[in-house]
C-alpha cells in the first residue's frame, strides 16, 4: 500500500506553482518562487549524488570485478577526483580551471559531433533500405529538395521570380510541420503534467 | 502574455483535468479494454519484451538527458512511467530492465522506480540501485556512457525515449547494428529527423506521449489519451476554422 501522503502535497503543490503561474497575484508568486528555488537546490544536490552514485557505484564495482576491464572506469575515477579536487581547490569560477576543463571536454565533444555527422550521412543513404513506403520516399526526397534549397544554388537565379517566390513557399512547408508536431507534443506534455499532478502517474517511491 | 490569455490558460488546464478524470472514473466504473490505432512499434515492442523474458536477455531503456526543471521535463516523465511498466512487463524474467539517463535527478527517479518495481512485483534479490545509471552530465557524454552500457551482449532491445538532440543518432545506429529491437521516441524535432532516418519504426510527435496508454498502463493513461486526441481534435478545427475566416477577410 502506497502511502497517500506524497500524491496529497504533491497535489497541492501543483495548485501553489501552478495558480502562481497563472494568476499573477503577488501571495501566489511570493510562494511560488521560493518553491521553484528550492527545486533547483534539491535539483543540485541530487546531481552529487548520482555523480557519487556513477563513480562510486558502477565504477568502483567495475574496478573490482576482474572479469571487467577495468582501464577506462580507473580513468574516469582519476580525472573525476582531479577534476573535484581542482574545482575544490581554485574555485568553480576560476578562469584556469574553467580553461582547462573546456580545452578537454571541447575536442572531445567535437569530434564526437564529427563522427555523428558521417554517421547520420551512412544512416540517411541507407534511408530507402529502412523505410520501405511513401513516407520513407517523401522524406528522402525532401532531404534532397532541402539540401538543394539550403545550398544557396537558386541565388545564382535571383531575375526568375516566380523560381524565388516558389522557393519561398516551399521554405514555409516545414515550419508547418514543425507546428503540427510541436502542438502534439505540447498537449502530451500538458497531459503527462496533469497526471503527476492528480497523482495518478507517481515518479517517486512512497 | 495579458491577463485574459492567463485565465483563458488556467481554464484549459483545469478542464483538461476535469476530462481526464471523468472519463477515467468512467472507466473503472465499466471496465473494457479501449481501441486505439494501431501503431506497430507497439505491438512488435510487446513482442521484443516478451522475448527478453523467454530468452534471458535484458531491456535497455536510456531516459535522455531532459532536466526536470525545464519544460522538456514532460518526456523524461514519460519514459520513467514506460521504465516503471516495462520493469512490471518484464519482472518474471531474470534480468530486470537497465536506464541509462544524461540527467541526475532523472537517475535517482529511474532507480526510485526500479526500486518501487521490485518491492512491487516482489523481485527485491535482483533489485541493484547501479541498474539506473547516471551516464554523463552532457548530451555528448550521456551517449557515450550509454553507448558502453549498449554494448553489453545480454541487451537485445532499446528504448530510447525522452528529450535528445540530432546525438540520438548514435544510440539508434548502435542499436540496430547490434541487432537489437530499437524503440525510439522523442520531443525534440532534430531527434524524430533523425530516428526517421536511422530506426525502422520511430515514434513521432504525440506517439512518445501515448506510449504509457498502449502498454496497458491504467485507466487513467487510456483516458489521457483519450483527452489528448480530444483536444488535438479541437485544436486542428480550430486552425482551420481561423484560415477560413482569414481568407473570408473575416478576422
Amino acid at each position: 500500500m502506497r502511502s497517500p501522503l506524497l500524491p496529497v502535497i504533491t497535489f497541492i503543490v501543483g495548485i501553489l506553482v501552478l495558480a502562481g503561474y497563472f494568476l499573477p497575484i503577488p501571495a501566489l508568486i511570493s510562494i511560488r518562487t521560493p518553491m521553484l528555488d528550492w527545486a533547483i537546490i534539491v535539483s543540485g544536490v541530487a546531481a552529487l549524488i548520482a555523480i557519487a552514485n556513477l563513480i562510486f557505484g558502477v565504477h568502483w564495482r567495475r574496478l573490482r570485478d576482474p572479469s571487467k576491464d577495468h582501464w577506462f572506469s580507473a580513468l574516469v575515477i582519476l580525472a573525476f577526483l582531479v577534476t573535484f579536487a581542482c574545482g575544490i581547490f581554485f574555485g568553480p569560477t576560476n578562469l584556469g580551471y574553467q580553461k582547462v576543463v573546456t580545452a578537454i571536454e571541447m575536442p572531445i565533444e567535437a569530434s564526437l559531433m564529427a563522427v555523428l555527422a558521417v554517421t547520420l550521412a551512412y544512416s540517411s543513404l541507407r534511408l530507402l533500405q529502412r523505410q520501405h513506403n511513401w513516407m520513407g520516399f517523401f522524406f528522402f526526397i525532401a532531404v534532397l529538395v532541402f539540401l538543394l534549397l539550403n545550398s544557396g544554388i537558386f541565388s545564382l537565379l535571383p531575375n526568375l521570380p516566380i523560381l524565388q517566390n516558389l522557393i519561398s513557399g516551399i521554405s514555409q512547408a516545414p515550419i508547418a510541420g514543425a507546428r503540427g508536431i510541436l502542438i502534439g507534443v505540447a498537449l502530451g506534455s500538458l497531459l503527462t503534467g496533469i497526471r503527476i499532478w492528480l497523482g495518478s502517474d507517481r515518479p517517486y517511491n512512497g | 502574455m495579458s491577463n485574459a490569455e492567463l485565465i483563458i490558460g488556467l481554464i484549459l488546464v483545469l478542464i483538461t483535468a476535469a476530462l481526464v478524470l471523468t472519463l477515467t472514473v468512467r472507466q473503472k466504473r465499466i471496465p473494457q479494454v479501449p481501441v486505439f490505432r494501431r501503431i506497430a512499434a507497439f505491438n512488435k515492442f510487446k513482442n521484443a519484451v516478451n522475448s527478453s523474458v523467454e530468452d534471458g536477455t535484458r531491456i535497455h531503456v536510456s531516459l535522455g538527458n531532459a532536466s526536470l526543471t525545464q519544460p522538456s521535463s514532460a518526456s523524461a516523465f514519460v519514459s520513467l512511467t514506460a521504465l516503471r511498466r516495462i520493469g512490471q512487463l518484464s519482472s518474471a524474467g531474470d534480468n530486470p530492465p537497465i536506464a541509462t539517463s544524461g540527467d541526475s535527478v532523472l537517475a535517482i527517479l529511474s532507480q526510485d522506480t526500479l526500486h518501487q518495481v521490485a518491492r512491487e512485483t516482489h523481485t527485491k534479490e535482483l533489485y541493484d540501485p547501479t541498474h539506473g545509471a547516471l551516464a554523463g552530465v552532457t548530451p555528448l557524454a550521456y551517449v557515450s556512457g550509454a553507448l558502453e552500457q549498449m554494448q553489453d551482449p545480454e541487451i537485445k532491445t532499446n528504448v530510447l525515449i525522452g528529450n535528445y538532440g540530432s546525438e540520438i543518432g548514435f544510440l539508434s545506429s548502435v542499436s540496430e547494428e547490434n541487432g537489437a529491437y530499437t524503440l525510439a521516441a522523442s520531443d525534440s524535432l532534430p531527434a524524430q529527423a533523425v530516428l526517421y532516418a536511422t530506426t525502422e519504426e520511430p515514434l513521432i510527435g504525440e506517439e512518445l506521449f501515448a506510449l504509457p496508454a498502449y502498454l496497458h498502463s491504467s485507466p487513467v493513461h487510456s483516458a489521457s489519451l483519450q483527452v489528448q486526441d480530444l483536444l488535438r481534435g479541437l485544436v486542428v478545427l480550430v486552425i482551420l476554422g481561423g484560415a477560413i475566416l482569414k481568407l473570408l477577410g473575416v478576422v
